[in-house]
């Protein structure tokens, strides 16, 4: 059972704490939640089953074809794609921009991506995320980088792979990373934690408790590369509780099937009769980037630290 | 005799920490995602979650008439959060395609607190539950804004703006909370809904 994140409270009522924050992400396991730039989409996706819609300005395979800094969302489209759909809404700050982060709780959007995806406006600093009401996502490639975003306040947690690709491989590298650093964790004696600690760059309480669990202590979604309903199952069975899909619906040749197809095969995720039978005729998937074939600095998931 | 056993509706949501909420009153617990799974169990949790989402596999997955059925039948349900909207009659503020299962005769009003940076933590005493009040945790949560005769008030808020607001019902069999109480390892509602499944039986 979850540990209690936050102090009996006596008869007073309390907001924003870490465990609303965290359990909100909870609610989402076993979900969708999928990238969106218009409210047309946020429809299609909420009719899809989505269980939350990540509002953004251009899908991460369109940030890498066009360019440019890329930023938060104008917040006129961000407030349309609220008042559109009844799911949760997520929207993306810039890696450190916590006046980005401001904005985007003013609006009242349920959860913060802090996103690699976006140009980041700190090299040096993540945004205090203690410091906020709203929960916040962060991405990670490791179980060090996850265990920093946690002591930053980050709720949830999603492994980055490389979004706008269509190519899977890196999201599935982060996801077995993730997952064999923490068993490495909890096959130590307790006396070899703190070099551990030492090692991952992260607090000995905190790796001490995932440790003891044998699991992060807030939920670990995957992302980045997932384009098909097979790709969303192989990560569930790695471990994911649940898939953000960005470009991969809206980038394809019929969204609202491929969107529901996803859906079915996250929560089928371990039953091929139903995994074959949703990947049929679902059209074009996207056009994919070979991860290999993107030079160095224009990988998205070397972003953050 | 073996002990009953409670399934967990697995198609979305926060499955794992009712499961081991029941596992620690020392329930039989398991996932339920197919028809075949529900006919082993002698009642169902229904977990926190999107609604509109479960709503939407329950349908494909063709679990809304056995679910239906085992209902009328007398089987006991409760339902966290997520779980009150699907055993509500009535829904405000869903989906217009939004159905639940033929449940409670109440109304509920979804997302009633707010957004997400309106979900709180505070106490709720429970009518039935021995003990101090609990420390209920809501998210995004409903509330209960009509209930028919027969439906029992079981908890209400007891301050803040949303003051005397209804998150705790039951209907015979039927159980229904706003807030979570699988959240915060007090398993005296899991205890209470195993015992109304053992006597169900």
């Amino acid at each position: 059972m979850p540990e209690p994140t936050s102090p009996n409270a006596g008869d007073a009522q309390v907001w924003g704490t870490a465990r609303v924050k965290r359990g909100m992400a909870e609610m989402l396991k076993g979900g969708v939640i999928m990238d969106v730039v218009t409210a047309e989409q946020a429809r299609i996706a909420e009719d899809a089953g989505a269980v939350a819609v990540m509002a953004l300005e251009r899908v991460p395979a369109d940030i890498r074809a066009q360019g440019g800094v890329s930023r938060m969302s104008d917040p006129d489209m961000i407030d349309g794609i609220i008042q559109a759909v009844s799911i949760p809404v997520m929207a993306k700050a810039r890696i450190g921009h916590f006046v980005e982060a401001q904005i985007l709780q003013s609006l009242g959007v349920d959860y913060v991506d802090e996103s690699e995806v976006l140009t980041p406006a700190d090299y040096a600093n993540h945004i205090d995320k203690w410091a906020f009401t709203v929960p916040f996502v962060c991405g990670a490639t490791n179980l060090g980088e996850a265990l920093r975003r946690i002591t930053e306040g980050a709720a949830m947690i999603r492994s980055k792979g490389e979004a706008g690709t269509g190519d899977v491989s890196n999201a599935t590298m982060h996801m077995r990373r993730i997952r064999q650093e923490i068993a490495r964790l909890s096959s130590l004696p307790a006396d070899e934690l703190f070099v551990a600690a030492k090692e991952l760059q992260a607090p000995y309480e905190l790796v001490r408790e995932v440790a003891e669990t044998g699991k992060l202590p807030v939920v670990l979604f995957t992302a980045g590369g997932i384009a098909t309903p097979a790709d969303a199952a192989m990560m569930m069975q790695l471990g994911a509780e649940g898939v953000f899909v960005g470009s991969g619906i809206f980038k394809s040749g019929n969204p609202a099937q491929r969107a529901a197809a996803i859906v079915k095969a996250t929560t089928f995720h371990d039953d091929p009769d139903v995994l074959a039978k949703v990947s049929r005729g679902l059209g074009e998937a996207m056009v994919g980037i070979n991860v290999d074939e993107i030079p160095q600095p224009h990988r998205l998931a070397e972003r953050g630290w | 005799m073996r002990g009953p056993v409670i399934g967990v509706l697995a198609l979305q949501g926060d499955v794992r920490e009712h499961l081991a909420a029941l596992t620690g009153v020392g329930v039989d617990a398991r996932p339920v995602r197919r028809p075949a799974e529900l006919d082993a169990v002698d009642g169902l949790v229904i977990p926190g979650g999107e609604s509109t989402t479960m709503s939407k596999l329950v349908d494909i997955f063709g679990l809304r008439e056995p679910v239906d059925k085992r209902i009328a039948a007398g089987m006991p349900v409760y339902g966290s959060c997520a779980g009150m909207i699907m055993l509500a009659a009535e829904v405000l503020d869903g989906r217009p395609d939004q159905r639940g299962f033929a449940g409670i005769g109440m109304t509920v009003r979804r997302n009633a607190f707010g957004r997400q940076v309106d979900s709180f933590e505070a106490p709720v005493r429970v009518a039935g539950v021995d003990g101090p009040a609990f420390h209920a945790v809501f998210i995004r949560a409903p509330w209960v804004e009509r209930v028919d005769p027969g439906v029992e008030v079981l908890g209400r808020v007891t301050g803040g703006p949303a003051v005397d607001r209804v998150v705790a019902v039951r209907q015979g069999n039927l159980l229904a909370t706003s807030f979570h109480p699988e959240l915060t390892g007090d398993l005296r509602l899991h205890r209470y809904f195993a015992d109304l499944v053992a006597a169900a039986r």
